[in-house]
């Protein structure tokens, strides 16, 4: 899941770093995503992971880092 | 009529070219998660126009959630509405979450302000809050006097 997580991160989060360099805990905000960006990252994770993220889970704090977008992931799909 | 009042001010950019990647990655799927019917149907033409228009209103939703200040859930995106005005101006219309944080807040008017250029989208969001209220008191701005209604 992590490594999906950071692949879609790297395509959709227009990062100005690499990801690579991103621990899972780091807030991707203060990396310089953005909110249209988090906005395509939530897409391109219901696409993957064949999920649709419910309104009360469009917090920044839901997208802000891999370690909470992975918490958020496994409750939707229960893994 | 004279009163004490607050401000609050937001603004936003947005890449004009991001929209038109979303909108040709996601489709009416992005589309319908983040902007109304309303706006939708008010960005029309090509699509590089039609881009710069979903652009700024998307800047003017962030502008607006950052006059908002909410703390932890975030409005939906489509309870923060650009509304287009047929005399040509725009404003911004909330409801739901987003409705019930700038009741909270003492908000009393929202005044926007869009614009694009080139690649570049970007929205300014000017909040009046009522005197008395928290945001009045709390926003760290000396309260200013404001005539509402009236001609400046």
């Amino acid at each position: 899941m992590d490594e999906m997580i950071r692949t879609i991160l790297a395509e959709y989060g227009h990062l100005p770093v690499d990801m690579a360099k991103i621990r899972d805990g780091d807030d991707l905000y203060q990396a310089g995503m953005t909110s249209h960006a988090s906005v395509n990252v939530m897409l391109a994770l219901e696409d993957e992971f064949d999920v649709e993220f419910p309104e009360a889970m469009l917090r920044k704090s839901t997208f802000e880092s891999v370690a909470a977008i992975r918490v958020a992931l496994s409750e939707l799909t229960g893994s | 009529m004279s009163t004490g009042a607050a401000i609050r001010v937001g603004t936003d950019v947005v890449a004009v070219h991001q929209v038109a990647d979303s909108v040709a990655r996601f489709g009416t799927r992005y589309l319908q998660r983040v902007y109304t019917e309303h706006e939708i149907s008010s960005c029309t033409g090509s699509p590089p126009v039609r881009a710069a228009g979903l652009a700024a209103r998307f800047a003017a939703k962030e502008a607006t959630i950052k006059v908002l200040r909410p703390v932890g859930h975030q409005p939906d995106w489509r309870s923060v509405e650009v509304r287009r005005d047929p005399r040509g101006w725009c404003t911004m219309a909330l409801s739901g979450h987003a409705a019930a944080l700038a009741d909270q807040a003492g908000i009393a008017d929202l005044a926007v302000s869009l614009t694009h250029e080139g690649d570049v989208a970007a929205a300014v969001v000017v909040a009046l809050c009522r005197s008395g209220t928290d945001s009045a008191e709390r926003s760290g701005m000396p309260a200013v006097p404001v005539h509402i209604g009236g001609a400046a």
